[in-house]
């Protein structure tokens, strides 16, 4: 046996994240933890990587009782992770980010040359392309997790977790990926796996233990379940995989993107001349690989990042190219980023605080010229509940939530806003099945009503099953839009890789 | 005005500019260590007075300017102990910290001075000038650069010293990333607390440095010699966008505007009394400077905030 961990209890302020869990991992096999969010995957994890101390139960590696006070020491004894939360330093470059904390072969001096080299090779052997001399912060969030991945493969850790890795991956990176840590369990290394994608979870485990509440609730292999038994484990009820989206006709367009030039943080042109409508009633779902310009559309659009001169973002009618968010917002604009922790939410404000951060200027908040606590808490309350984000309190910061619960809430802002016109980045990412389910249906309860919404997602299944039509985005292009009827997976995932001739 | 604008006049306007500018040299890098590795130290002035009077008595005494030297270098590491042991070992406040080893210096070191000194006697000997062979005597470029004392060359030669640590050393990598993003370091088992112990204990030996080129080249030391040159340090840290030659930049400028107001009121173009509103010029410069750069440069991120896991 790999790793044993035994009884392993952890209690945070008002919250029991792990209750005696017992989890067992071979060597040369796939453990799977699944769980909703909040169910104390990521507070084991961490543990187990010496970032947290347990209150109680112990940790064996090859039957050795093990006390590991810090990640430091984990390394050492052959433990990697890949965090769900980057944890890269944006300012340092990839191979800065990889070399730190690893002992130096030119003693004092770093030893960049020999680490990009390695890097290099890493990449070239697994089909990770990075470029190790790149600052991370001028990466898109699928680089960044590439870059992730290399710095545990560069530790050659013989136990390696993987939380959440697939979260901002392409199906086609995903398959990638899983070649990768197939190749790394032949080797007999022993890999904790932990997604909210059933498929993946059923492809790659060999094992898979569920949590709920801090506890394990059950254990099983996917040859004796299904993706359906799965969700039911994981959440207590039967899910519904693939949401319901009666037919709607469309309204009046209510976004018109006109010749749209965006440069991306490189400053080169990300989006070159892109032309899109969106209409009242509409899902209109943007499939491409991560890189391709996305993120710079969605930030434009919701004015987080300068559009060139001569583009037109009309917004019911309205050119609000130039304008700045704020104007934006008032004219009906909602945004839910990718970057949830830095565009979305502030994490040292409490959930409520969150709750309210767009409208806090609002009469419905608001005494005279100072805030009406009382309705901001009801406002709180109420939408925890609605959107049954896993919480101690509404007081507590957002900071401490669980990855999920943090996407929970500004939706739940952003969706009570009632926005005549949305975008949406990446609204699932994390998300148990449970909440995406939730999300899911509030999304077309949105369009059912006449929001048009511009969805923005690298889960390929989720922009085919949310999305009226689907338009493909190739190097900053529109290259294909395709009506839902005729959307295929196959098909559209062509598209996105480049190959138009078919 | 117009004998300002002489060449001899220009040329000794522009020495002792550069002459001036060490002290703020010294402790701005430093400074910018520490600052890199995501600790404010506002302290700089106080230890600057501490290190100033321990290098003043030791050259008192002894008459001997480098073991006064050392020993305000080791006043510097000695609060800078104090001041890691606060901030990194008990998290404390990094702002409220800062002004309290300020506060100590400076009632400190007018204490030592009152007990142990009394009466202001100048030093036997101030740091002397060192003409460097060959180039100090090309006529006015010499004179201007190449004829200091030791420590304003040691100074400048740190600036691409301190480049050279925070680039290409593994601690230098370190230091950057822990005032990035702590917890990535620290996930990678790089030990933030002992980074910023050691930016620390740079950057408090660097203000001890300081403290002692400012009362060498005086060669007197009274209470409050500094006037608020360690917190001038600080702006200049602000100023030079957390980089060594930035830091070098806002040191000559201040070098150089206080070695003009000098000239100015030797000359009697503006009166001696108005010495406040002439000094105020440099951080007027430096606030609009600051304004200018708003946005434009990043602190880092970490700036201030104390590291713990849970
Ligand atoms: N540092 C912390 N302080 C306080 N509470 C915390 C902290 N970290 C986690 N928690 C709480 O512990 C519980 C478990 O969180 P954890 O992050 O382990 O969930 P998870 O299973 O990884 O969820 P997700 O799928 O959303 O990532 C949650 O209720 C969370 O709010
Ligand atoms: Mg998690």
């Amino acid at each position: 046996m790999l790793l044993e961990m035994k009884g392993i209890t952890k209690r945070f302020p008002g919250v029991l994240a792990n209750d005696g869990i017992d989890l067992e991992v071979e060597e040369g096999q796939v453990h799977t933890l699944l769980g909703e969010n909040g169910a104390g995957k990521s507070t084991l994890m961490k543990i187990l990587f010496g970032l947290y101390q347990q209150d109680e139960g112990e940790v064996l590696l090859r039957g050795k009782p093990l006390s590991i006070g810090s990640p430091s020491e984990a390394i050492d004894v052959g433990i990697g992770m890949v965090h769900q939360h980057f944890m890269l330093v944006p300012t340092l470059t990839v191979a800065e980010n990889v070399a730190l904390g690893l002992k130096s072969g030119r003693g004092a001096l770093t030893d960049l040359d020999a680490v990009s080299k390695r890097i290099n090779e890493i990449s070239e052997a697994h089909g990770l392309s990075v470029d190790p001399s790149v600052e991370v912060w001028r990466m898109a969030v699928g680089e960044r997790q590439r870059v992730e991945i290399i710095k545990a493969l560069y530790r050659d850790a013989t136990l390696l977790v993987l939380d959440e890795p697939t979260a901002v991956l392409t199906p086609q990176e995903v398959d990638d990926l899983f070649v990768i840590l197939r190749r790394m369990t032949d080797e007999g290394r022993g890999l904790i796996f932990i997604s909210h994608k059933l498929h993946e979870v059923m492809a790659l485990s060999d094992e898979i233990t569920v949590l709920r509440n801090g506890a394990v609730t059950g254990h099983t292999r996917p040859s004796e379940t299904s993706r359906e038994q799965l969700a039911e484990m994981m959440v207590g009820r039967s899910v519904k995989l693939v949401p319901d989206r009666p037919h709607v006709t469309a309204g009046e367009p209510r976004l018109v993107i006109k010749n749209l030039e965006v440069k991306g943080d490189r400053g080169t042109m990300a989006v070159e001349g892109l032309n899109l409508d969106v209409c009242g009633g509409e899902i209109v779902g943007i499939a491409g690989v991560s890189g391709n310009g996305q993120k710079e559309l969605a930030e434009a659009v919701a004015g987080l990042r300068r559009a060139e001169g001569s583009s037109h973002i009309m917004l019911n009618d309205v050119d609000v190219a130039q304008l700045d968010t704020r104007k934006r917002r008032d004219l009906g604009l909602g945004y839910v980023s990718e970057e949830r922790m830095t565009d979305g939410a502030i994490g040292e404000f409490s959930v409520s605080e969150n709750l309210i951060l767009v409208d806090h200027g609002s009469e419905k908040f608001t005494k005279g010229k100072f805030l009406d606590f009382k309705a901001i808490r009801e406002q709180g309350e109420t939408l925890v509940k609605k959107f049954a984000v896993k919480t101690p309190s509404i007081d507590t910061p957002v900071s401490s939530l669980s990855g999920g619960n943090i996407q929970k809430v500004i939706l739940a802002r952003e969706l009570t806003a009632k926005p005549s016109v949305m975008v949406v980045a990446q609204p699932t990412r994390g998300v148990d099945i449970g909440s995406a389910e939730y999300i899911h249906s509030q999304l077309i309860a949105q369009r059912d009503v006449g929001t048009a919404t511009l969805l923005i997602s690298e889960d390929l299944d989720e922009v085919i099953g949310l999305s009226d039509r689907i338009a493909v985005m190739f190097e900053g292009e529109i290259v294909a839009i395709i009506p839902s009827e005729e959307a295929e997976r196959d098909k559209i995932g062509l598209l996105m890789a480049g190959v138009f001739d078919s | 005005m117009s004998d300002f604008f002489t060449v001899s006049v220009l040329v000794s306007v522009f020495a002792s500019g550069i002459r001036l500018a060490t002290p703020y040299l010294l402790a701005s890098l430093g400074e910018t260590i520490g600052q890199r590795s995501g600790v404010l130290n506002l302290g700089v002035d106080g230890i600057m007075l501490l290190a100033a009077f321990g290098a003043y008595y030791t050259a008192l005494k002894t008459d001997n300017l480098w073991l006064a030297v050392l020993v305000a270098l080791l006043v510097g590491l000695m609060v800078g102990v104090v001041y890691g042991l606060i901030t990194v070992s008990l998290h404390a406040a990094q702002g409220i910290s800062g002004i309290g080893i300020f506060l100590f210096g400076l009632g400190f070191s007018d204490l030592l001075f009152q007990v142990w000194v009394g009466t202001p006697l100048p030093v036997p000997h101030k740091l002397p000038k060192l003409s460097i062979p060959g180039l100090g005597s090309i006529p006015n470029i010499g004179e201007a650069l190449f004829q200091h004392n030791l420590m304003t060359y040691g100074a400048f030669m740190l600036v691409p010293a301190v480049m050279f640590l925070l680039q290409k050393t593994t601690f230098g990598m370190n230091v950057r990333a822990v005032g990035e993003n702590p917890q990535a370091a620290d996930s990678l088992g790089v030990s933030v607390g002992r980074t910023r112990f050691m930016a620390i204990l740079l950057g408090s030996s660097a203000a001890g440095l300081a403290g002692a080129a400012l009362v060498l080249q005086g060669g007197i030391f009274q209470a409050n010699l500094t006037n608020g040159l360690g917190f001038i340090a600080i702006a200049i840290v602000y100023f030079g966008a957390w980089r060594p030659l930035g830091a070098m930049a806002g040191s000559l400028l201040y070098g150089m505007v206080n070695a003009t107001v000098v000239q100015l009121k030797v000359q009697g173009t503006i009166p001696r009394s108005a010495s406040d509103l002439a000094s105020m010029a440099p951080a007027v410069i430096t606030i609009l400077a600051l304004v200018f750069l708003a946005g434009r440069v990043k602190a880092p991120a970490a700036l201030t905030k104390p590291f713990a896991r849970h």
